[in-house]
């Protein structure tokens, strides 16, 4: 744990991490939208639009990973008072907020044709809009509290209490009757058909490199940011 | 060693403070659980049918073979049912394309005598994701498949 708590380790390693995770996701995330879009047959009842699954699920599942992440941080911060780990959570929380964006946009365009409608306020979708809410939340929050000055654990309390609606969210069309569907994939069974499944998978783990490689560049960013801004206040402690 | 001691009392407070936090979460969510269902399956309604002057939502399965374009030439009746009880539902207007006999429905309307009056109508899709060819579907759906292209849909 503490081997990365070294800036300069982390720096070291994200250098080459950063590129090899964004171009090996950019090529799995293409390939698997060629595949989606092109090769895969139509479904029984949905037709051609089952083809936006392969971008609303991997969006749906980092838009809840994405806030699992702040959260881990966040209790690595608390409990560890581990250096990075604020930054992590600073910087997984916009890429997180644009896959529940997409999450949101792509599910309402695919409801329209298959469901008949755009929007329905059942447990599913309402708990998704919470969590585009409660990222918004944090990124002000945190970029508020970094601002001033203040301690990092305030939007971390924060980050731990918004955890609860993940669970929610997971249950939802469990718990509930929605006009959502029930888990397709479920531990150890899966209600789709390989032939949507490679894809999708394929999609999934693109599209997660993707948010791993971005997530190392904004905390390289943020770091090199806190760098220039200790530099900047030596120098003016200088020539006072 | 008191480094350490303090890590472990900030870890013990955060263990406490997310099982209080996760505790509190599924007391509302159990609290939740019949505020907030989107809709009400026929069983619900038949144990405690709604006003009639109440707008409720009904989901279920459309029953197989139940189907019935109405004379008027816009209106169908079909029945609803969640595998324990049923419910004879009336609509006019344009069906969604995932509408479809032995597949999810919610909805949206008023009790009537006996029949329940939908002013809205949503298909909802189950979790199974199949292609439409046959030879690659398994035995169990192919079967589902050419029971609802040879059971007589709506035309």
């Amino acid at each position: 744990m503490h081997g990365f708590a070294n800036p300069r380790r982390f720096l070291a390693i994200a250098r080459w991490l950063t590129p090899a995770l964004l171009i090996s996701g950019l090529v799995l995330t293409a390939g698997a939208t060629w595949w989606g879009l092109t090769q895969v047959p139509p479904d029984r009842l949905m037709g051609e639009t089952v083809r936006i699954l392969f971008i609303h699920v991997p969006a749906a599942w980092l838009g809840m990973g994405g806030w699992t992440a702040i959260a881990l941080s966040s209790i690595a911060l608390l409990v560890w008072r581990h250096p990075l780990a604020a930054i992590a959570a600073r910087a997984s929380a916009a890429p997180g907020m644009v896959f529940t964006a997409v999450c949101l946009a792509t599910g309402s365009i695919w409801g329209r044709p298959t469901w008949g409608t755009w929007w329905v306020w059942d447990g599913r979708l309402t708990s998704m809009l919470v969590l585009l809410f409660l990222y918004a939340g944090y990124i002000a929050l945190a970029q508020a509290s970094a601002r001033e000055g203040v301690s990092q654990r305030i939007p971390a309390i924060f980050a731990l209490v918004g955890a609860i609606n993940i669970p929610i969210i997971n249950r939802s069309v469990v718990w509930w009757n929605s006009l959502h569907q029930p888990p397709s994939l479920t531990v150890g069974k899966s209600a789709i058909d390989p032939a949507y499944l490679w894809p999708l998978l394929i999609a999934v783990l693109g599209y997660s490199l993707l948010f791993g490689g971005v997530v190392l560049a904004r905390m390289r960013a943020l770091l090199a940011d806190m760098q220039a801004d200790a530099r900047l206040r030596r120098k003016a402690m200088e020539t006072a | 060693m008191t480094m350490l001691k303090a890590k472990h009392q900030r870890l013990v407070l955060v263990v406490i403070a997310l099982v209080v936090l996760i505790g509190a979460g599924l007391l509302a969510a159990w609290g939740l659980r019949s505020e907030a269902n989107y809709f009400y399956t026929p069983s619900q309604i038949v144990a405690d049918p709604p006003e009639k002057t109440r707008l409720v939502r009904l989901g279920g399965m459309v029953q197989t073979g139940s189907i019935a374009q109405q004379a008027d030439g816009v209106s169908i009746r079909f029945v609803v049912s969640d595998g324990e009880a049923s419910m004879p539902v009336q609509f006019t207007g344009i069906v969604p394309d995932l509408f479809v006999e032995n597949s999810g429905v919610v909805a949206e309307g008023r009790m009537g005598d006996g029949t329940f009056m939908a002013e809205t109508l949503l298909a909802k899709h189950d979790e199974n994701y199949v292609p439409r060819e046959l030879q690659e579907m398994t035995e169990h759906q192919a079967q589902q498949v050419v029971a609802e292209t040879t059971g007589g849909s709506p035309e």
